[in-house]
């Protein structure tokens, strides 16, 4: 796609980086994914021997103290830590100087869905056992869902529209979609995507009462998306930073890009006692008529991949919907980081962005053997080759959030 | 009262909220203003009850904060009008 068919003010992807358990890194991180390299295994930042679910996908090529500053590190949460270095990646990557746009002219839009659970989780063991004057200071500003933006702003000095999107495990899709929106206005340049970690124990027994954690002790069986024996997801920590720059400006400058988004829309489901069903298919149609294409022009999905038996259903019946049974090659290499909650829909689009860039679509990982019934073309045990120029990659968050968001590569 | 001097309050202040990128300090920071030395009301709060945890006393909320320099902190600290905890 040429430069000239671009709206002036259309969303370039320019910078991406990645902090996930696949790998530090965008390279790092595509070449274990191609190479079906699973990253889930038992904990070990704390002893899971009490809980049901013991697995996850840690990020463990990661050590804070390396990237940044005490200062920095002292008064926030990990979510924070991997935020702030991944931006750090994307800015290099994109070779933008941001300090040289006006401070309005830029901006950060994040999602998060986690908060600062491992930091409020130790300020909490202080105030129960040496009171209340124990409690760090931070705690005010390294919990909150807004935090990694706060930082971003503060630290590169971007006080255009920022924000924070918290809808769950929709969220990645939703806070770029929302940094591609705000470039109408004159931002030119926007720090987004999303990062979560909530893999410490007060982040476990959240999230074990839900009932949609496996609780398969084999990590290379406990997270099958759309497998006869689903049974519910692994959680990872990471995600993606990516920056996202007006067509225009990226032209200026003469930055390659990855790609371009097309179109974006988020539906949310109805109450089951409604006699609606749920709206994912209707958030894929209203993107693809955001983006002014027609299903066929898609060459892949990158699948939310619940890994619970009734979502997988529901995401296969959208897919069968809109595209026609087993019309379309699906992705869920999410099966090989766990789900990263705000940090999933950032990072497929990352790994999205490398499988335009390289006609490469990456395996789901694992032995998954997709259910017959789904009727679904899931790219399973090795990487295939094909032609890759549009990709939808979608995703869903509990409760009921749809996103669906459209890339092209350049 | 033990005394409390530069080099208590040099650890306090990297245990408490680390220390920034570029900043020497275990350099002469004795009039250097904490903006400077990259410490806001929150490093200061933190500091304050780490202080009241190391040297046994109470310290007024909203007191330290308002300092500008790590020698009005230890000034104060040393003088009379802290209450024991």
């Amino acid at each position: 796609m040429s430069a000239t068919a671009l709206r002036e003010d259309q969303a370039v992807i320019t910078g991406v980086g990645v902090i996930a358990p696949t790998g530090f890194g965008l390279g790092p991180h595509w070449e274990a994914t191609l190479a079906g390299r699973s990253a889930i295994r038992r904990i070990t930042r704390f002893d899971p021997s009490v809980y049901s679910c013991q697995l996850a996908g840690e990020a463990a090529g990661f050590s804070v103290e390396e990237h940044l500053p005490t200062r920095l590190v002292t008064q926030t949460d990990r979510m924070t830590h991997m935020a702030l270095v991944a931006a750090d990646l994307a800015i290099a990557d994109a070779g933008i100087d941001l300090s040289g746009l006006d401070e309005f002219e830029a901006a950060v839009i994040t999602a998060n869905s986690s908060g600062g659970f491992e930091f409020g989780q130790d300020e909490l063991q202080r105030l129960w056992t040496r009171g209340p004057r124990s409690v760090s200071a931070y705690l005010s500003i390294a919990w909150f869902y807004a935090a990694s933006t706060g930082q971003l702003s503060i630290r590169h000095g971007l006080r255009g529209p920022c924000g924070v999107v918290a809808t769950d495990q929709a969220g990645g899709l939703d806070a770029v979609a929302a940094a591609g929106r705000v470039l109408a206005d004159g931002v030119r340049a926007v720090i987004t995507g999303g990062t979560d970690a909530s893999l410490c124990s007060w982040g476990f027994v959240t999230q074990i009462p839900g009932g949609r954690l496996s609780r398969v002790a084999d990590p290379d069986r406990a997270y099958l998306p759309f497998d006869e024996q689903a049974s519910g997801y692994v959680p990872g920590e990471g995600g993606a930073i990516l920056i996202v720059e007006r067509a225009d400006h990226a032209a200026d400058r003469q930055a390659a890009g990855y790609g371009v988004i097309l179109g974006h829309a988020a539906t949310f489901d109805p109450p089951p006692w409604s006699g609606h069903g749920p709206r994912l298919a209707d958030a894929i149609r209203l993107a693809l008529r955001d983006a002014g294409l027609e299903p066929g022009e898609v060459d892949a999905v990158f699948a939310d991949a619940a890994g619970i038996p009734e979502a997988d259903e529901i995401e296969a019946a959208a897919l069968r919907e809109v595209f026609g049974a087993g019309q379309v090659p699906v992705c869920a290499p999410k099966a090989m980081t766990g789900r990263l909650y705000a940090g999933a829909g950032a990072l497929d689009i990352a790994t999205a962005l490398l499988a335009i860039a390289n006609d490469t679509l990456p395996p789901t990982g694992a032995a998954i053997r997709p259910r017959a019934d789904h009727q679904i073309d899931l790219v399973t045990g090795a990487p295939r080759r094909a032609p890759v120029g549009t990709v939808l990659v979608v995703a869903r968050g509990h409760g009921g959030f749809n996103s669906a968001l459209l890339l092209r590569g350049m | 009262m033990k005394e409390f001097d530069l080099d208590d309050l040099r650890g306090l202040m990297k245990g408490c909220a680390g220390v920034d990128e570029g900043v020497d300090i275990d350099g002469d920071i004795l009039h250097v203003p904490f903006e400077q030395l990259g410490y806001d009301s929150l490093a200061l709060l933190e500091i304050a009850h780490k202080i009241e945890d190391q040297m046994g006393v109470i310290i007024p909320d909203g007191s330290v904060e308002k300092m500008q320099t790590p020698v009005e902190i230890i000034v104060y600290v040393n003088s009379d009008v802290l209450k024991a905890s």
